[in-house]
């Protein structure tokens, strides 16, 4: 039985893995010379056979996400590729375009020919400036071997790609801020409908998927959507990242087939460091509600993890031990949440605004007992209420350590002040570093 | 603008070239920005103004993109920006006795710039690089694993002009400048230098590799990729 079932970072360790030429001696874009042969409209039904959920943290299935184009009007249609991975914890799409960035322009450039677009997009955080450089340089590797441009491996298809890089904010990893941040817009989300697969990027028909989903198909198209099937579970198929980072012993990306559990991952990572123990976890980036030792045995696919409480979301599985203080891991994340609003709804704007503030004061020992309360009022008039994702997410660690730690933010009021020493938590010594 | 003829002249070549990646000019705005930053070393009037003019907008409607977006600075820019993440996982793990240290050291709180304009600190959000925790990032460029003094130690390289190599990164540490440049999408010829992939990215695949764990193999039927993904007779990890 493997635990583990790299693919997509099998190649990462190759020498000069993002060379064309390295990516090609390893199989490298056979995959889309396979594709081409295929009609689109069956590399588009192999996709979505494969029940390929999308890997950016929503988990909505890919083929279907494609199937929601309007049929061809004679018009542009585009493909953006979600690369500003943002959402903290996450850290699976970085690694990926560094070192094996001929995985995704193979994956777009066969995505591209399914759905019918002949100018595609990736849409890169602006803070990586080395995954930019791969990325362009990949680009160009591909255009003169003739990957790319007027006939793609001289079938006669036609495709431009631009990489694109933005220039720091979280909100453009939600796909219509992005897409406005495309178009030289401030990134803020735009209402919902129409979809981006009706009016998307210059009101035209457009997919938006994450690396990740997108780098998966042509491993879909190679191996077959029974192949791909066979790994994971009955409604999570197939592989998938999972990112541990924090208080493990070797933190890193473990490729492993959906389902795999906690309890797992954290024994492959040789476990929390020496004489410690696990406290909270989150399963999916910070937006998701924190787990404890007691969810060790969750398996990690998307409907079980919901079932348990919380989201799949991007696997970013951030582990902290007993030294952590749970009030200033959340107030940090309030903090990022206050930073990043993009301030286009009043409920999280105003909302990660006070929480922040109250947060802050509670984990510096000016914390009033009525804070209890508001901590959890505020929640009420973010959630179900923002405008888009982001604004639903923000409260997630708070409302969800409120359930599992309550005392502690008790007793950080009740003591004026932080019971924990921060330092503890540090990965180095901290009178020596 | 105040630009010189020659400046300018450079800069619309290069806007030029900008713009041609698109449908719609517009969608040039930021990297223009960025291109902008690589002259002026922040988003000048001047600037402001040459994208205004290039894209057919008012210095308004640029003002309000440019100050949306962390990267885009208001005011010149220091040669080097120290970036510390400070969120949850970094922060927990050290980054803010990282960040505190480095404020003491230079004397500079969040986003100034020290007094010879070399430095510029920040505290930074989440940069995708968790497993590597505490990061810094200079003008971009991954610092992975660091602790208080190593950060006080680059920073004392770079003062001293002595080689400063980021972890995943170029073999050279760029400039605030320079690194715009790329940002606005020209390759600066460095895509090749530094490694694949640090060791945390690699865990997974190692511990497949030393436990012979691997992915049900391809079926024969449309079995286009029966080679595994490693190369021929290479020693990789």
């Amino acid at each position: 039985m493997s635990a583990l079932a790299p693919l997509l970072t099998s190649r990462w360790g190759n020498e000069r893995a993002w060379t064309l030429d390295a990516y090609q001696r390893t199989g490298g874009y056979q995959a889309l010379r396979e594709a081409l042969r295929m009609e689109p409209a069956e590399v588009l039904n192999t996709v979505k056979d494969s029940g390929l959920r999308g890997r950016g943290g929503a988990g909505f299935p890919t083929g279907v996400k494609w199937s929601f184009l309007p049929p061809p009007d004679g018009g542009p249609r585009y493909l953006v590729v979600n690369a500003d991975e943002s959402e903290p914890g996450t850290c699976k799409d970085i690694p990926l375009m560094m070192a094996d960035p001929h995985s995704l322009i193979e994956g777009i450039i066969i995505t591209s020919y399914a759905i019918g677009c002949h100018h595609a997009f990736i849409y890169l955080r602006g803070e990586v400036v080395h995954v930019y450089r791969r990325l362009l340089n990949a680009v160009t590797e591909a255009r003169r071997a003739g990957l790319l441009g007027s006939s793609v491996m001289g079938s006669g298809y036609e495709l431009e790609l631009t990489v694109h890089a933005g220039a720091g904010a979280y909100i453009c990893g939600e796909e219509t801020a992005l897409l406005d941040s495309l178009e030289g817009r401030r990134g803020q989300p735009r209402l919902k409908p129409p979809f981006p697969a009706v009016a998307g990027l210059y009101a035209r028909p457009t997919v938006v998927n994450n690396v990740e989903s997108i780098a998966s198909v042509p491993w879909i198209i190679a191996g077959g959507a029974d192949w791909w099937k066979s790994m994971g579970t009955e409604k999570s198929t197939g592989v998938g990242i999972y990112s541990l980072s924090g208080h493990v012993v070797r933190p890193g990306q473990y490729e492993a087939p959906l389902g795999i559990t906690m309890r797992e991952l954290l024994e492959l990572a040789g476990g929390v460091r020496a004489g410690h123990r696990l406290k909270f976890w989150m399963p999916g980036g910070s937006s998701t509600p924190m787990f404890t030792p007691e969810h060790l045995d969750v398996p990690l696919d998307y409907d079980s993890v919901v079932a348990a409480g919380s989201m799949l979301g991007t696997r970013a599985l951030q582990c902290f031990d007993e030294t952590v203080c749970v009030v200033w891991a959340v107030s940090r994340w309030m903090d990022f949440y206050a930073h990043e609003s993009c301030g286009k709804c009043t409920p999280c704007r105003e909302g990660t605004f006070w929480l922040r503030s109250v947060l802050r004061r509670i984990e510096a020992g000016l914390g009033r007992p009525e804070d209890m309360q508001i901590l959890q009022d505020i929640p009420n008039s973010i959630v179900g209420r923002a405008f888009c994702p982001l604004g639903d997410g923000a409260p997630s660690s708070l409302t969800s350590s409120l359930k599992f730690f309550y005392d502690e933010y008790v007793q950080h009021i009740q003591l004026g002040g932080c019971p924990f020493d921060h330092k503890a938590s540090y990965l180095f010594e901290a009178v020596t570093a | 603008m105040t630009y010189d003829p020659r400046t300018l002249e450079t800069l619309r070549a290069d806007a030029a070239q900008i713009v041609a990646r698109y449908p719609s000019a517009r969608s040039a705005l930021l990297p223009m920005l960025h291109l902008v930053q690589s002259v002026d070393g922040y988003v000048s009037p001047d600037g402001t103004a040459f994208c205004a003019e290039t894209l057919e907008l008012t210095a308004a409607e640029v003002s309000a993109v440019a100050t949306f977006y962390s990267q885009f600075k208001r005011q010149p820019n220091g040669k080097y920006t120290l970036g510390v993440c400070v969120t949850s996982l970094c922060g927990v793990m050290g980054g803010d006795a990282i960040y505190e240290r480095l404020s003491e050291y230079l004397a500079v709180g969040n986003d100034e710039t020290t007094a010879d304009g070399l430095f510029t600190l920040e505290k930074i959000e989440c940069n995708a690089a968790c497993d590597y925790a505490p990061v810094l990032m200079v003008n971009w460029e991954f610092f992975d694993n660091q602790t208080p003094s190593s950060a006080v130690q680059l920073v004392e390289d770079i003062r001293g002009s002595r080689a400063v190599r980021p972890s995943r990164g170029p073999d050279r540490l760029a400039t605030f400048k320079e690194v715009s440049r790329v940002l606005a999408g020209f390759e600066d010829g460095h895509a090749n230098e530094g490694p694949a992939a640090g060791q945390p990215s690699l865990e997974g695949v190692d511990l497949a590799a030393r436990n012979l764990w691997a992915a049900p193999p391809l079926p024969a039927a449309g079995s286009v990729r029966a080679t595994p993904a490693t190369l021929e007779g290479d020693e990789t990890k």
